[in-house]
């Protein structure tokens, strides 16, 4: 299987520029975030229009009645575009190296990390159409961007043929899945932990969307991804008994995944019962969220078991 | 007596409440972890040894706590059941509940519903009767019942989304099967690997002698295995340039069921990814590496060959250690036989190269093996009863001075050496032999059947949400009918506001035209 060396370098330079678009993309979010006025003051501001008084009683005419978007609201929409283009980049960087090694681009951890921080990318711009938070973007964007840079130098894998373990189609299923699943659950761990900030109770927080938007914001995309991640651990049990000679054998991986799978099952029992919905419940999904990167990111680095496929060391 | 009942009934209050339920399984997590973190000997038991070596006290305790066994230990195992145990009492009043409300009519409407989450009201001019009637046809697919109020007014109860807890019940139950099936599984299967020459050599799964490593489960003794037999003709591996493996392929030929009294043998293509499935029993690939083949002509001009398999080293380049041991010809007298032993340990490299006098491995393939060889005559120490590893001498022999080194050298394929006595050795390259896995799980179906469940089950009970709506219409003193809905989600409140809106503005806005 030879591999076309000019596809597998467009698939690089677009990989950078989506990087570099991202880190664009955070940094207005982020203005947008600093300079937007806290979300109840916003709402009186709208209120008062018409009048032409500002929440705080001083009659300023010209200004508030203008019903131009903030600059920080522009700055935010310019996000939102840019976001949308570094995820295409993204797109065509992972399409580009499929079609250079002839095979499902998700075969070593630079791969299977790009792919899970398009997922996450793309389950952000969806969910940031229905709920109002688009302002939190930076917080999504930063992980993100600090991810690929870490996946795009320390992780790096010339593009290749996999290794005969690798060659089945449950690759295609397994991996795919697994990383679809893991990059969505990445929003509802930022959502989570943003929850925690917000209902801390410190005034600096105050920024924050309401709590119960990002409560439902983790919840709803915890409920797409679970069972998505649930299938990906079947069929990774079910590649293993092809491939390893039984579906289950507490190597790391699959140890690491039975528990942020059992962390993630906690978080939703939790929010049906009393005494555990709020602070408790996004704690939970926090520890799942960390766990998700803990396995992707220790158990390939540090311990070495069945799944070290990575292609690094 | 009544006093050990009420501690009976607590204790069982208490392991099925939700919480408790909650709380093992966090703890179920918690207990896992370790398994990842330290070295396990179900996976590799030299690495466990190592660890405690290195870490003094510290590794003896952590052994006696059962923490480089974790998956087989005594808390794990009793945080697993105690699961269970919650996890059964949780489900029987469930599933009981789960009857009786399936039965029985949607509740009373509240008497107040502007209290409920979901409210809004409007009035109209046409009769109560008419608007339930409205309302009975836009609430198609739902539950309904239908009441008279005193006072002349009328109400529907309506509930949905009773598919919830089905899912709920099916994933709960499914998660329980699939323990079971995996614990049975774990008792009935076993496990064994074996290494055959990849020329024709042969494995029968007749007994647990013929393994290299057997691992049965408790419930396995080993004399009862599934009959079939593999023979192994040939093995062909293709490696990219950087070393790296592009394909494994092994051509066997296999005999189960009726063919072994025939004698029929059947071929298949063993790969990766691709076990032979006969028997009820799995063969797979597992590894492979290379036996280097040695020809030695012993003084009297009699010839030995050797063809014992070395073990990998170093997996990428497939540098490989081992020994190769040789008894004397026409020695009947045991003792005399004793001290002119001969044994071949050192370096295999398949693809040679050398620094200076140094022989390392470039390349996994076979391109131009070489050997780096110590040669020892003397007593191997095979009749002292002590066991030894095929891959290794006796160290002690050496120790002892029954065993010395007579010659060490390196050889290209077809080089020879020649010892003091006149005893010559040659190498004649090397043949490949594959190592093979047998696995036995009698409830892997099981599994798999439950693990689809859970998944159908979990994919039912999350995207189905339990709501219930209630409408009223009621006649006011002036003659129009106030139309009041209220909604209540039973479950996670995300989502409903939407429906809801939808619904009342259909059950609302209609009345106006009338
Ligand atoms: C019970 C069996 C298995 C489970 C529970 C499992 C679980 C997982 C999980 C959770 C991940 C993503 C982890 C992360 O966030 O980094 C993953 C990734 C992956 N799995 Fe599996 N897996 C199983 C079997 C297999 C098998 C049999 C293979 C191949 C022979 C395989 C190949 C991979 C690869 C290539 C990746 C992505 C790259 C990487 O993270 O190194 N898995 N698996």
């Amino acid at each position: 299987m030879p591999v076309n060396a000019t596809l597998a370098t467009y698939s690089d330079w677009t990989y950078a520029a989506a990087v570099a678009i991202y880190f664009l993309a955070a940094v207005l979010y982020l203005c947008e975030a600093a300079f937007a006025r806290p979300a109840k003051a916003r709402e009186l501001a709208g209120a008062v229009a018409a009048g032409g008084t500002r929440a705080d009683g001083t009659w300023t005419p010209g200004l508030v009645a203008k019903p131009e978007r903030s600059r920080a609201e522009r700055l935010g929409r310019m996000g939102v575009a840019l976001a949308v283009l570094g995820a295409l980049l993204q797109t065509a960087s992972l399409v580009l190296r499929g079609l250079a090694t002839e095979r499902a681009p998700w075969g070593n951890m630079y791969e299977y990390g790009s792919l899970l921080t398009l997922a996450a990318v793309v389950t952000w711009l969806v969910l940031s159409r229905t709920f109002d938070v688009r302002r939190l973007g930076g917080f999504v964007l930063v992980p993100i961007v600090i991810l690929m840079f870490l996946g795009g130098t320390v992780l790096y894998t010339d593009a290749a043929p996999v290794q005969p373990a690798l060659q089945s189609y449950w690759l295609v299923v397994h991996v795919s899945v697994i990383s679809v699943s893991s990059g969505v659950l990445l929003v509802p761990g930022v959502a989570s932990v943003l929850y925690l900030l917000k209902t801390s109770g410190r005034a600096r927080f105050a920024k924050l969307p309401d709590a119960e938007q990002l409560d439902r914001l983790a919840y709803r995309s915890t409920v797409f991804a679970f069972p998505l991640f649930t299938i990906g651990i079947i069929c990774g049990a079910i590649w293993a008994e092809a491939a390893w000679g039984r579906f289950w054998g507490w190597d790391p991986k699959e140890t690491v995944a039975f528990v942020s799978w059992v962390v993630f099952a906690a978080y939703l029992h939790a929010r049906a019962t009393a005494g555990w919905r709020g602070r408790p419940a996004a704690w939970i999904n926090s520890l799942g969220f960390a766990l998700t990167v803990f396995n992707l990111f220790f158990i390939n680095l540090v311990t070495t078991g069945l799944h070290s496929y990575a292609g690094v060391g | 007596m009544s006093a050990l009942l009420a501690f009976l009934r607590n204790t069982w209050r208490g392991l099925t409440a939700m919480r408790t339920a909650l709380t093992l399984l966090f703890l179920l997590a918690l207990g896992a972890m370790p398994g990842a973190l330290l070295p396990q000997r179900s996976l590799n038991s030299l690495k466990v040894d190592e660890y405690i070596a290195d870490n003094g006290w510290w590794g003896r305790l952590l052994d006696r706590l059962q923490f480089f066994d974790v998956y087989a230990s005594v808390w794990f195992s009793a945080i697993y059941v105690l699961l269970f145990v919650s996890l059964v009492g949780c489900l029987l009043p469930r599933t009981w509940e789960y009857f009786k409300q399936m039965r029985a009519k949607p509740v009373l409407t509240p008497r107040n519903l502007a209290r409920m989450p979901h409210h809004a009201s409007a009035d109209t001019t046409a009769s109560p009767q008419a608007v339930i009637e409205h309302a009975e046809r836009r609430l198609k697919g739902w539950r309904t019942v239908t009441r008279d109020e005193p006072g002349g007014g009328r109400t529907i109860s309506a509930e949905r989304g009773f598919l919830r807890e089905t899912g709920n019940l099916v994933f709960h139950f499914s998660l329980l099967g699939l323990l079971i099936a995996f614990a049975l599984g774990k008792m009935f299967g076993y496990e064994g690997q074996v290494i055959v020459q990849a020329n024709g050599g042969q494995f029968c799964n007749s007994g647990v002698y013929n393994y290299d490593t057997f691992r049965p489960g408790l419930r396995v003794d080993g004399t009862q295995l599934n009959q079939f037999c593999v023979r192994v003709d040939d093995f062909e591996a293709e490696f990219l340039h950087n070393g790296q493996a592009e394909s494994f392929d092994a051509a066997i030929q296999y005999q189960s069921g009726a063919d072994l009294d025939t004698g029929t043998w059947r071929p298949y293509p063993l790969r990766v990814n691709s076990p032979l499935r006969t028997a009820g029993d799995r063969v797979y690939l597992l590894g492979h590496g290379y036996t280097p083949l040695f020809t030695v002509t012993f003084p009297n001009g009699e010839t030995r060959t050797g063809a014992t398999q070395w073990r990998p080293v170093n997996l990428v380049t497939l540098a490989s250690e081992g020994a190769t041991k040789f008894d004397p010809p026409n020695v009947p007298d045991a003792e005399q036989r004793r001290k002119s032993q001969l044994a071949i340990t050192g370096l295999l490299a398949p693809t040679a190269a050398f620094r200076g006098e140094l022989l390392d491995s470039a390349f996994p393939a076979a391109n131009d093996p070489a050997v780096a060889i110590d040669v020892y005559r003397g007593d191997l120490g095979t009749d002292s009863g002590r066991g030894q590893s095929i891959f290794s001498i006796d160290q002690k022999m050496v120790k002892d001075g029954k065993l010395t080194k007579v010659a060490r050298q390196n050889l290209k394929q077809g080089e020879q050496l020649t010892l003091d006595d006149g005893t010559v050795i040659r190498f004649d390259g090397v043949r490949d032999w594959v190592s093979l896995q047998v696995s036995h799980d009698p409830t892997q179906l099981w599994v798999l059947v439950f693990s689809v469940l859970v998944i159908l089950g979990l994919g039912v009970s999350l995207s189905i949400k339990r709501r219930r709506v209630w409408v009223r219409a009621s006649p006011r003193e002036d003659g129009r009918t106030v139309v009041e809905v209220g909604g209540l989600a039973r479950t996670d409140q995300a989502g409903y506001g939407e429906e809801f809106d939808a619904l009342s503005r259909d059950l609302l806005a209609h009345k106006e035209e009338s």
